[in-house]
């Protein structure tokens, strides 16, 4: 037989044992009750913790020193440069947002044959026709911002650094479709006429 | 001689119950490792059904359109952002415009309320994760998310067991690709990975923190 002080001690383990199985039954830590993003909320009549931006917020992060820089406007005109310095790095930039936001439509070379329009959406004008190499930068900056015709608005996936430097991508795209070999430097000149057998 | 108590028989009983015993405490320790690791438990390699039928491997497969033009605060945030109905519509108001698989997206759009997706990586509350820093020091979404271009409907590819988080912790060379290939889905890394992992490692300043706090914090 244990003796009395044994039996307690059985007991008092026991105990703990239970205890630490029914917690082991909670989830508490598992989903603590916060909103995780995109969660859903009962307190807010549309139902999703996420609240819509107040009209015409601005980004602390996205603080920009002349207002032409997030219009692309100035005096309610399509300004005519790229309002942020412009290096490699910057069109490197855009090539890579181009590559991410434009091409599924107007195509890694910028002529509107992408792979949505191949799939019967409707073909969006060539960057290489003249009214579109004579516009102004801001143009397609606004058309980022605000969309155009049946391409809607970009704003909320690109931000506005990007737009520029998707917009002074669009340039170069432009500049390297209506190349003469004059504008190549001439220590390139012969490699590219080495491999320009197959090329248009 | 005394009077024996017990018969012979009991040696093998007491021996039987006591190495049995044992077995059986054991055996339920590694029953419940097994319940554990199984996908019962991790969901692990479980196809997740969707208000929308929605494929990636159409999408980011077959029509190779990028992670991030979905996906899109993925290099900025903890969160990798979750396209809103509008993005859907980009297209899907003229391609597939009557499609009845694209009724969820329609009646989203309709009635302004949002898709409700099934999380598919749901980590739980005390774990802190961030997609921006795997992403901009050389992880590929391939290395956690999988062959995501060749799945229909999505599945949670590893355990995400926290052994498997502190493996690559642990051993980030092992697994680092290049920043311009972290979105590639058809990046196959070198046969030399260890060298280019650390040449990666040395280059993004990699320095993976394995203490609890780290991600528990």
């Amino acid at each position: 037989m244990l003796s009395p002080r044994a039996r307690q001690a059985w007991r008092r383990g026991l105990f703990v044992c239970a205890a630490l199985l029914a917690v082991g039954c909670r989830n508490d830590m598992q989903d603590q009750p916060r909103y995780e993003p995109n969660s859903p909320s009962q307190f807010f009549p549309d139902g999703t913790s996420v609240r819509p931006l107040v009209e015409g917020v601005v980004s602390r992060s996205e603080r920009f020193e002349s207002p032409e820089i997030e219009t692309g406007l100035i005096d309610g005109k399509p300004i005519d440069r790229v309002p942020l310095p412009v290096d490699l790095a910057f069109l490197e930039r855009g090539r890579q947002r181009y590559g991410i936001y434009c091409t599924p439509c107007h195509g890694g070379l910028g002529d509107g044959d992408g792979m949505i329009v191949q799939r019967g959406y409707r073909r969006p004008p060539s960057f290489h026709e003249e009214r579109l190499r004579s516009m102004p930068d801001g143009h397609f900056y606004d058309v980022i911002v605000r969309g155009f015709g049946v391409m809607p608005s970009y704003r909320a996936q690109v931000r506005t650094n990007d737009r520029w430097a998707i917009v002074a991508y669009i340039r170069a795209l432009q500049l390297s479709q209506n190349a003469s070999l004059d504008d190549v430097p001439e220590a390139e000149r012969g490699t590219l006429q080495a491999s320009a057998g197959g090329a248009r | 001689m005394g009077m024996q108590v017990f018969h012979r028989s009991t040696n093998v009983i007491s021996r039987v119950t006591i190495f049995g015993g044992l077995f059986a405490v054991v055996g339920a320790l590694f029953l419940l490792a097994a319940i554990n690791r199984s996908p019962w438990a991790t969901r692990q390699g479980i196809a997740r059904e969707q208000p929308v039928q929605f494929s990636h491997r159409h999408h980011a497969g077959e029509l190779g359109i990028d992670c991030r033009y979905c996906h899109t605060t993925v290099e900025d945030l903890a969160y990798a952002g979750m396209p809103t109905t509008q993005t859907c519509m980009t297209c899907h108001v003229q391609i597939w415009s009557d499609s009845e698989f694209l009724e969820p997206v329609r009646a989203s759009w309709r009635d302004e309320k949002p898709i409700r997706w099934i999380k598919v990586y749901d980590l739980p509350g005390y774990v802190y994760f961030d997609h921006s820093v795997h992403v901009n020091k050389g992880v590929g979404c391939q290395s956690c998310h999988g062959d995501v271009d060749d799945m229909n409907v999505l599945w949670q590819n590893p355990s995400l067991h926290m052994e498997w988080c502190l493996g690559c912790h642990r051993e980030p060379e092992q697994h680092l690709r290049p920043r311009d290939q972290v979105f590639s889905m058809s990046y196959h890394p070198p046969a030399d990975q260890l060298s280019l992992g650390l040449q990666l490692l040395a280059e993004y300043d990699v320095r993976p923190r394995t203490e609890c706090g780290a991600c528990h914090r």
